[in-house]
Parts: C-alpha cells; structure tokens; sequence
C-alpha cells in the first residue's frame, strides 16, 4: 500500500452529553476511492466534518495527517488550501446564478477591480469537460435537474485543485442512470489522480465503486476492508453496520388479503403553471383495501406530482379528471380536506417539508391531528404527552424524550416521527414519497415492518420509490410512471428490475 | 451542591432567564445611580403605564415575527386609530365605549388587508407594510389637518391611560393605610395561582418521565418569581395601585399567553412559523393564520392607540411615530426569533419593559436625547447577540 494521503488518528469528538466520535482511526490511501459506511449516527458525517474544519483543532482530540504532515485546520478555508474538497447531501449552489459563476464561486478570476468574465467561463467550461458535462455554462443552476446540479458541485470542487474530495450521499437524491454517470466520472477522476471519500448508504453502489470500505459503527471504527482481496459484499457489510445479521432486507407478510377499492383516480391530468406544462396526463390508477402499491419511474417522472396533486393540491397545479375514496367522487381545495377524507401524504423532503425541526417530537406527532386532543380550541396536554409516549414506543423511536427536538434525531428516527403524524390521523390510505431515503438499513426494515402491519390492519399504501429493490420487495402492485404517464401496471410476480426500468424509460 | 445546581440550570435555561437577569440589572443600576429614585412605586408605575402602549404592540408583533413576517403600518396605525377615537367622540358624539369598539373593528380590518396583501396577493409583508406606514400617516395627518392637536374631553376615555382602578376598602382604614388593598390582594392571588400552576405542570411532567428542574433549583426559581412578584405588587400598591394600563396589558398579556401556548391556534401559528410547508402539508391552512396574526396585529395597533391617546388625554399629529421600532425592539430583545417558530409573548412583555426602564432611567439620570438612542442601540443589539450566542451554544 502506498502511502496514505490522509491518516487520521485516534479522533475522539464529544458533544454535551454525546459521545460522537470515539478514538476513530481512519487511512486512506492515494488515489483509491474509499467508501465509508455505516448506520445514521454512527459518525460519518461527524468525522468529515472534523476532517474539513467545521469542527476545529482543539474541538476535538487525535490528529490529522495529510501526506504525512500534521495539521490544524481552523476552518473550511483553511482544509480547502490543504486540497481538500466537500460536496454535502444538500447542494452549496446558488439557484439564480449561472453554472459558470456557481464554479468559480468563492475564488472569482479577477482582471483588475473586476471578474475576468471570458477566463470565468473558460475555466468553468474545462472543469465540465472533466466531469463530462455538456451543457452551457451560462445555465442557471435552477433550471438543471439535480444529477447535473451534483456534476456542478463536482466541477467547482476540481476549480480548486483538490486532491482529497469527500462525497456526503451523493447519490441519494439521484435515479440510476445520474448514479451510474457519476460513478463513471469518480473512476475517471480516480485515473486522474484524485482520492475520493465517499459516505453512502446504497451498499450496491459502494460494493461497485469501492476500493476500500471503512465501517463505522456508533462513533467507532469497526473494520476496514479491501475490495481488492473480496472481502466486500452486501451481507458482510450490513453485519458490520448493524452488528447483526439480517436474514432478510425486506419482512415478508404474513398474509395478503385485499378488500374494495379505496382511492380511484381517473383521467388525472396535471398542469403546472411553475413549469409552464402538463406533468402528469390522463394517469388512472386504483388503490384497494390492505394492499401496498408501488409508483416506481425515474426522478422527474411525475410522481411526486401526482401525489401532491391527490392530497389537496398545495401547489396550486390545475386539475382535471376524477378522484374517489371509497367510491364516492371527491375534491380537495386543501390538504386540510385530503387529511379529512382519510387521505394522508407523508412528503419526500422529511427536513424541508415533512417536519417542523425545531419543534419537539410530541409536537410533530401531533400536529395534523390536535383537534382529536382539544376541547373547544384549547389543548389537553396530558392526552397529547400520552399520543407521543404511545407512538413513540409503538414506532421504537430512538429519543431521550418526547421533549426532543426533531432536529437532534437521526434521520431514521426522523422519518418515524413523519410517519407516527399521519398514523395519528387514522389515514384510510396513507402515500409515502421515498420513505426510506437516507435512512439507515436496520430503520429501514422498521419502516418495512411497520408498513406490513398497517397492511394488514386494513390501512393501504401508496409507497412512491426510486429503489428498484425496495418496490419490488415491498409492493403488492406496481405502477410505473414516466414523463407524466402510467407506462405500466404490473402485480409484483410478474414484476423484475429489468420490465420496470424498461417501462420507466420508455 | 445547591450552588452547583444553580450553575447547571442557570446554564441550561440561559435564553429564557438571561433576560430576567438583564432586568434586573439594569434596574439595579438606576436604582443605584438615580438613589433609589428609580425603584421608587411613583417612577414604577409611571415606567409601567409608559409601557402599555408598547407592550401591547410587542404582543403582537411577536407572532407576526414568529409567521416570518413583520408589520412596519403598526406605529401609524394605532396614532391614526388613536386619532378615529378622539373625533368619534369629539365630532360623532358616541360614547367612549363605542368608539373603542369602531377602532377595535377598524383595527382587526386595517390588520387583515395587510395580511390579505401579504397572504393573499403574496405581496411582502415588508413592502405591504411600508405602504400602510405611508398610508397610515398621511391618513393621520388628513384627519387632525383642520383641528391639529383633538383634546379629548371624555373622562371615562382619559382614565383608561391615567386612572387606577378603585380600592376595595376606603383608603383611609387604619390596615395598611399607605396601600392600595385591592392591588395587594391581586398580587397575591397572582402569586398563589402561579405556584400552584407550576407545582401541577412539574407534577404532569413527571408523571410522563419528562425532564424537569432538580428540586431544590425548583423551590428556588419558585421563591425567586415570588420574591420579584411581591416586590413589584408592593411597589405598585404603594402608589395609587394598579393602573387601568397594567391591568389591560395583564389581560391582553394573559390571552395571548393562553392562546399561544395552550390552543390549537397557537400550536398552528408555531407551526406555520416552524416550517411553513411542513404546516401545510400537516392541514394547517397557512393563509389563515397569516391573516389570523395580521388581524389581531391590526387589532392590538386599534387598543394601542387607545392607551395612547388616552394617556395624553387628546390625539396628536405625530401619534405613533416610532411606536413599530420600539415593539419589534422590544420583541427582539424579549427572544423572539427572525428565523421564524421561536418567541413567547411573555418575553416580549419583559422586553418591553426592559427597552422602557433603559428610556425611563435615562431620563431620570437627564442622559442627553442622542445618547439615549445609542445606548438603547447597542443594548438592543446586545441583546440579539446573547440570544443568538445561546442558541448556537444550545445545538
């Protein structure tokens, strides 16, 4: 092995009352991409970010090593001039600027008092060569799609002659021809000469790109493997993750039985006046008593639309075609009246728009139901401690208390708060937008396990997914949806990854 | 050990009690500098009838700020209001009790135009506001053009702003002659529902295994509350007693407490503050409780109005000027966030009546006008920087 790039040594990271980071010890070598993993919580983000200086010297105990010599770093600027580069799950773009000031952002070429405009987009447009990007660099960042907003991040990373780049999920929010591309482009930037850190949670992806794997598991280092002698695969990982075996990813039901139909749309067409376009056309779909469907298709397909659109049309799309529950004809002017007919929506983006993070999780449990807890407006607050302690046990979610505010929980835990609000309003369908996004593996078969017992009590499902895997494993029905069209319909027997991706890009 | 408990939770609930602590400071250095002159019952309930006016636009301001929004129409508006009183009964003839009611009204509908703007239309609240600022002045001064300044005659009227409510014995009982007996009976109930309050929430939260203050640190911040409630009722008894402007401003302050914190309402304004979209998608309408909050805003601008005319006994051409700066630098101060979902009305209350005790101190010590903004300035800043201090410590 040659000699690691970066060597980080006996990193110890405490926060009041938490233990962070315990004696961590961490190699890489140059040039390898080298994957970390690890269940929510576990420290991954926690050490990047002592690596690149969010944490600084003396906030934490151990040393850091790049290239052999020690270092200090006070903040970012100072690891960003060591050469090392971070790309966050949430993009550090800004929407309204164009692609080529969004890359030189932060170290402007100058000509004089002013931006040396042509050298700017000459710059910009070699580092998009290098991330094999074709596309104007005078694009503004809001009008591309997030892979290429991804290959933006990147681009603006190598302006700056990294040689260390960090990866935070980048993957996650990503559909899988964007993924394969950006694996593509790591290996390309490997043969360059550029080391790569990269923290996922899709084991498939890592076992593909990885050269090196490093294990973490409750703020310690728990194993690091080589790919190279094959000592990574899916089932070693998860047991070094999660410290147990899981037999199987997804719980299997006890028994299926499905009753009427329950939700109908027919001849659903969506219009958004934002995007100047129909997203969704004559969709017809049915959702019966106790089943799980599936909506599976590529990012952008509509589904998220549809959904939104059925529950109250917050965004204001035009509507047109028909909607039933339980057979009856109905309109919603708000999600306030979806919620009441029964209809439940738990959102994709559980930070930005499922959750009220700095409200305690007693308070987001109960939040779409509190007039069930009040009496003449006025809140009984005993009824509503008991609703959070019941959920919180029924759901097992990980918090000192229901005083906790949802912003200190890990992102598994989060989600189980999204989803014990909606279980508190006693949905009659429930529609899930990627519940298990970003969310470790041994909360994800919660989640799967909760969702089968919902089932079988009568509730049904509506699981919108961009995991193959998981719609496959989970569904009884899956509908694949692409560009704003149902292509298909499948029951799951008849269902492979193949069919589907082949109905989603059609 | 008690030392070191007091450590712990003084750390721990810094934000909520840095702000008392403050008050107490500076109130303890006028007192001091002023020899005692400060702290005597004539400047406390002065310093609190000063108040009122402002208090009760903090209340509201805060929940505007808590939305996300801000409303700068509020100083105007209340003068103006003011004004609409003082000709309803000058020049209409009615009754002080209706022409509170016509400027309560004009208030709440002056308050929802704005939050109909702003939630409606989705005009910023800062540019719908400014407008109402312009508007609300030049209506003003339309209305006081012909007559300047309105003197207002009715007594009633004056003696929301300069009267004290009545005494349940004859001041001149041999029992605690120099006191105002029905103030001191107040504060003593005050003090007891308080207690008993606090001894059931502690209890309920301990039932359900919640956090709570270690005994000892409970006992303690307990007498500590008590202590500070039976001095300033002592002080107030001591001077006429409780003015009909502190007791409105209880009344208000005790709503809007309930309100926020014990309703579905309040959860929902919280929420929509928290997170805007989360609330949405939760079935909370979110244009409601904008035009919600805007209204009571427009109301509160109508009660303040009358507080102030009130206590100048006539409504003036420059009523109002700067009353919106002085409220949103009083909720600042009181805790509330610009980030949106964090902010207690009581905080703002206690802001308030920091921001006031600074202009009433200086003015007793004749600290020159000009200075007096900067130290009011920097205090404000100040403040905002402990709180955002804190809160940075916190997470």
């Amino acid at each position: 092995m040659s000699e690691p790039i970066l060597e980080m040594r006996n990193i110890t990271k405490t926060f009041p009352g938490v233990r962070a980071l315990s004696d961590v010890s961490f190699r890489v070598a140059r040039g390898e991409i080298h994957c970390l993993v690890g269940e929510n919580g576990a420290g991954k983000s926690t050490l990047m970010k002592v690596l690149s200086g969010v944490y600084p010297h003396g906030s934490y105990e151990g040393e850091i090593l790049l290239s052999g010599s020690p270092q200090r770093f006070r903040g970012i600027a100072d690891s960003e001039r060591a050469g090392i580069g971070i790309i966050y799950q949430e993009l550090a773009l800004v929407p309204d600027m164009t692609v080529y000031d969004n890359i030189l952002l932060g170290h402007e070429l100058r000509s004089g008092v002013t931006v040396d405009l042509n050298g700017t987009i000459k710059k910009a447009t070699e580092m998009l060569a290098k991330v094999r990007l074709q596309l104007d660099p005078s694009t503004k960042v809001r009008d591309l799609g997030v892979g290429k907003q991804q290959l933006v991040e990147i681009a603006k990373a190598l302006s700056r002659d990294v040689k260390l780049l960090i990866l935070d999920e980048p993957t996650a929010a990503l559909n899988e021809d964007d993924c394969d591309n950006l694996l593509d482009i790591l290996r390309g930037l490997r043969r360059d000469g550029v080391t790569c850190i990269m923290i996922s949670h899709k084991l498939k992806e890592v076992i593909r790109i990885a050269d090196t794997v490093t294990v973490l598991r409750d703020g310690r280092t728990v194993r690091t493997l080589d790919a190279g002698k094959g000592e990574v695969s899916e089932g070693i990982l998860i047991q070094h993750m999660v410290g147990r075996e899981i037999d199987d990813v997804y719980p299997k039901r006890t028994s299926k039985k499905f009753g009427d139909v329950v939700l109908e749309a027919r001849n659903w067409t969506v219009y958004s006046h934002g995007l100047g376009r129909t997203v969704l056309k004559d969709v017809n779909f049915t959702v019966r008593r106790g089943e799980i469907v599936g909506f599976a298709g590529l990012m952008g397909s509509g589904r998220t639309e549809l959904a939104r659109s059925v529950f109250g049309n917050p965004d204001g799309y035009r509507v047109e075609g028909e909607l039933l529950v339980e057979g009856r004809p109905v309109r919603f002017g708000d999600p306030r009246a979806a919620i009441d007919a029964g209809v439940a929506y738990a959102s994709e983006d559980r930070k930005r728009n499922g959750l009220i993070l700095i409200q305690d999780v007693k308070q987001n449990i109960t939040l779409a139901n509190l007039r069930a807890l009040a009496a003449r407006g006025v809140v009984d607050g005993n009824a509503e401690t008991k609703v959070a302690e019941d959920y919180r046990s029924a759901l097992s979610i990980k918090t000192p208390s229901i005083d906790q505010k949802v912003l200190n929980l890990s992102g598994g835990n989060q989600q189980k708060v999204s989803v014990a609000k909606w279980l508190f309003v006693r949905p009659k369908v429930l529609i899930l937008d990627e519940p298990t996004r970003g969310i470790d593996v041994g909360a994800k078969y919660e989640i799967y396990t909760l969702m089968n017992k919902l089932v079988a009590e009568g509730m049904s499902i509506v699981m919108i997914s961009s995991e193959l895997p998981e719609v496959l494993g989970m569904s009884d029905r899956v509908y694949i949806v692409s560009t704003g069209r149902i292509t298909g319909e499948l029951p799951v027997e008849e269902a492979d990854q193949e069919k589907i991706m082949r109905l989603a890009t059609s | 050990m008690i030392l070191k408990d007091l450590r712990s939770a003084l750390r721990s609930n810094i934000r909520e009690y840095g702000m008392y602590i403050a008050l107490v400071v500076i109130m303890g250095i006028f007192t001091i500098a002023t020899q005692g002159i400060f702290i005597s019952s004539r400047n406390i309930a002065n310093l609190l009838n000063q108040t009122g006016y402002i208090a009760i636009l903090a209340i509201g301001i805060t929940l505007v700020i808590v939305i996300r929004h801000i409303d700068l129409s509020i100083g105007f508006l209340s003068g103006f209001l003011g004004a609409v009183a003082a000709i309803a009964m000058t020049a209409w003839g009615v009754s002080t009790w209706i022409a509170i009611l016509i400027v309560l009204v004009l208030g709440t509908l002056a308050g929802l135009l704005t939050g109909y703007l702003v939630a409606g239309v989705g005009i910023p609240a800062f540019v719908a506001s400014l407008a109402g600022w312009l508007i609300y002045r030049g209506a003003l001064l339309t209305v006081t053009l012909k007559t300047g300044t309105i003197i207002i005659p009715n007594e009633d009227f004056n003696a929301i702003g300069n009267g004290y409510i009545p005494d349940i014995l004859p001041a001149d009982t041999a029992f605690l002659p120099e006191l105002h007996k029905l103030t001191l009976l107040l504060g003593i109930l005050a003090i007891v529902w308080l207690n008993v309050r606090a001894f059931q929430e502690r209890a309920s939260r301990q039932k359900y295994g919640l956090e709570v203050l270690p005994g000892d640190m409970f006992a303690l911040k307990q007498l500590f509350l008590s202590v500070v409630l039976s001095l300033i009722t002592w002080v107030v008894a001591g001077y006429n007693g409780m003015s009909w402007t502190l007791a409105i401003v209880i009344v208000v302050a005790l709503i809007y407490n309930f309100v926020t914190t014990r309703t579905v309402l309040g959860r929902h304004i919280y929420a929509v503050g928290g997170n805007p979209e989360a609330a949405e998608l939760s079935g909370v309408s979110v244009k409601k409780i904008t035009l919600t909050v805007f209204g009571s805003m427009g109301m509160l601008c109508g009660l303040s109005g009358v507080l102030f005319a009130s206590r100048l006994q006539s409504a003036t051409t420059t009523a109002g000027t700067l009353f919106e700066l002085d409220a949103i630098a009083a909720a600042y101060i009181g805790g509330v966030s610009a980030a949106g979902g964090v902010g207690k009305v009581t905080g703002s209350i206690v802001g308030a009546i920091v921001y006031m005790s600074l202009t009433s101190g200086m003015n007793l010590l004749g600290t020159d006008i000009s200075l007096q903004y900067i130290i009011r300035g920097a205090v404000l800043v100040a403040a905002v920087i402990f709180d955002v201090q804190t809160r940075k410590a916190k997470s």
